[in-house]
């Protein structure tokens, strides 16, 4: 059944497998945190503890062959769309069983086969490649769309304005997500915006805009159905601003030195989007527990799974250079 | 066989490219009714209609980006970015998105995108329409690059690089447009990293790219009267190379002239300098001259311009030197 029907009610059922799709990507990124901590991860890493949400809500209202760009807090988008946790972790051990054999790493996670068309550590990077591929699904007269995600310091960047005029000129079949965390790296929204309100920016395109609760995964999955049969229909891209919060540092071991020492605290209580659905839901404690237990076991075995993966050969790195 | 200028030529690497494949499309500034600003792509919007021939707004991000993202849904965009001087727009899209799609994927990904552009000096367009950068892009792992010489090869080559599964940075030079040649009368790829031989000669190998092939070709003449006979490689791929064609040719003459209309110092005749000196030093009788274009910004006074960028007289001057005949 095509998701654009299943509008109405969210279902407690539907409600509970978001639930646990939040819950896996929390414990993964907090398995993360502390491997990369132990030292067994290398590069650097950005985790998406509080935007879970967005992932979530957005990659669920999406039809398998839509595809996705992500950013380069990827781990989030990766999961939602589809890809195995064990295929997600062992590329953070940077091995052959990688989602990008190896190749990638955090900032460079590709699912090709579930729609993940790459994440992108250059800010606003994928954007215009996302219009591309929206373009070929118009010249085949697919029913598909594609969606970038993308973070509220991008849209400062030349190619999220070039790329938002150029899709809606064309009306193509996209999504714009972007989560909107109030913070590039460590500056805040109010030293690199001018506006608050970020639909703005698509209003100069002439573009739909939504603006969502980020926080709320039932709203930001409406939002994104809605959008979705919008773009889907032939009317052309929608701009979804989702309001989050990043209940981290911008990467892991930031200390925050620009954020107030209580703030994450406070957010923590507050704005926990897997909190706020918790309370919606009708979970047991002990059936709680049991999420718990299942969702353990499968970032445990993400973890053997990665520790128990293939280094590439050194000289594998001149493969793949060229098709 | 027809006559083709290398402008018709492109057009119709282009137009058969589209008639026979439905994935091929082309995009960019003011391709569609005016025709590109070099009038390549003239009469193609009658032919396949806007969807296909593309007009855009001024955005090269956006534009090659989406190309990209096209490419790696399987189709095959060519875009036009105007002016060579204005991929330093796209440059983050070229550099960081279309030659690394593949790699960063661990192979999952193509990116079968052509980007077609020109530029040169001879016109005094001033230095922010006339450079020549293609040394740029070959240093970038996961780009081919192709500099196309004469209307056969860039018709030939052209349909190659849109075949390619791989980005295609792909050159053409403003002042050899009106340049005519007859082509064969079928219109074959011709294969990417592969060198072609112009012209044969027994003491000086000259390496030359774009325009430089045609005053190469000129130099030769004038040296042959001089007593001094010249062999003339065109590499047309730049990235891959072929340096088997240029090792072995320098091995017969012993002597070798790298020549571009770019800028001399760190340029792509320093790489060509490079590998000649290892794979063939010990054939070498005298050092390997460059010849390029002065380092500075093309001028816009025509005496300036003139003498800024290489002419068939360095070319021969250079060959001369290594023969040890002073001009």
């Amino acid at each position: 059944m095509a998701k654009v029907e299943q509008r109405g009610e969210v279902s407690q059922e539907l409600l509970r497998e978001f639930f646990r799709e939040l819950l896996l990507i929390r414990r993964f990124e907090e398995e993360v945190e502390e491997r990369f901590r132990a030292g067994e991860l290398p590069g650097f890493l950005h985790v998406a503890i509080g935007q879970e949400a967005v992932a979530v809500g957005v990659c669920r209202a999406l039809e398998d062959d839509d595809v996705i760009a992500s950013t380069h807090r990827a781990h989030g988008h990766t999961l939602a769309k589809g890809t195995h946790p064990n295929e997600l972790m062992a590329e953070l051990y940077g091995k052959v069983e990688g989602c990008s054999g190896g190749f990638g790493g955090s900032m460079h996670l590709y699912d090709l086969e579930r729609g993940n068309l790459g994440a992108n550590a250059v800010v606003g990077g994928g954007l215009p490649g996302i219009a591309g591929a929206a373009l070929a699904f118009t010249f085949r007269e697919e029913p598909r769309i594609a969606v970038a995600f993308f973070g509220d310091g991008a849209t400062n960047i030349g190619t999220f304005h070039e790329t938002l005029n150029l899709a809606q000129l064309w009306r193509l079949p996209a999504l714009f997500v972007c989560e909107h965390n109030g913070w590039a790296e460590s500056t805040p929204a109010h030293q690199h915006l001018p506006i608050e309100d970020l639909t703005h920016r698509a209003k100069a395109y002439g573009m739909r805009a939504v603006s969502v609760d980020g926080q709320d995964v039932e709203a930001v999955y409406r939002a994104t159905l809605d959008a979705a049969e919008h773009a889907r229909s032939g009317r052309g891209p929608v701009l979804l601003v989702c309001n989050t919060f990043r209940l981290v540092g911008h990467y892991i071991g930031d200390p925050q030195v620009y954020r107030p020492k209580d703030e994450v605290r406070r957010l923590r209580e507050t704005e926990d989007p897997l909190t706020k659905l918790r309370e919606r839901l009708e979970l047991s404690d002990q059936e709680l527990e049991e999420l718990e237990s299942e969702v353990a076991a499968i970032v445990e075995g993400s973890v053997e799974f990665a520790k128990a993966g293939t280094d590439p050969d050194p000289e594998d790195a001149l493969r793949n250079v060229y098709a | 066989m027809p006559e083709l200028s290398y402008r018709e030529a492109v057009r119709e690497a282009l137009s058969e490219a589209m008639r026979r494949d439905e994935d091929v499309f082309i995009l960019g500034e003011d391709i569609a009714e005016m025709g590109g600003s070099m009038g390549v792509t003239q009469g193609m919007l009658d032919e396949f209609g806007p969807e296909r021939v593309r007009n855009t707004p001024i955005s090269e991000m956006a534009i090659v980006g989406v190309g990209i993202g096209a490419a790696m849904q399987g189709m095959r965009p060519v875009v036009e970015v105007m002016y060579e001087d204005f991929t330093t727009l796209a440059m983050e899209q070229i550099v960081n998105q279309a030659a690394k799609h593949r790699s960063m994927s661990g192979g999952q990904v193509k990116v079968p995108l052509t980007i077609r552009t020109q530029g040169g000096a001879g016109w005094s367009p001033g230095a922010q329409h006339a450079q020549q950068l293609e040394a740029w892009f070959v240093h970038v792992p996961g780009l081919k690059v192709v500099f196309a010489s004469t209307p056969t090869d860039v018709r030939g080559l052209l349909l190659a690089s849109i075949y390619d599964d791989n980005p295609v940075m792909f050159f053409e030079h403003r002042t050899l447009y009106p340049i005519k040649e007859e082509v064969p009368d079928e219109l074959e790829p011709i294969p990417l990293g592969r060198a072609r031989v112009h012209r044969e000669g027994d003491d000086v190998t000259v390496v030359a790219t774009g325009r430089l092939v045609h005053e190469a070709l000129a130099a030769a003449v004038d040296a042959e009267e001089q007593g001094v006979s010249v062999e003339v490689v065109d590499p047309r791929t730049l990235q891959p190379l072929d340096e088997d064609t240029i090792v072995s040719s320098v091995k017969k003459t012993n002597r070798c002239v790298v020549a571009h209309e770019a800028v001399t110092k760190m340029g792509f005749g320093a790489e060509v300098a490079a590998v000649v000196q290892h794979e063939a030093f010990d054939y070498l009788d005298a050092p390997i001259e460059r010849v390029g274009a002065r380092f500075a910004p093309i001028p816009f006074a025509p005496v300036m311009e003139e003498w800024v960028v290489p002419h068939a007289a360095d070319v021969l001057a250079a060959v001369l030197r290594t023969v040890g005949k002073d001009v």
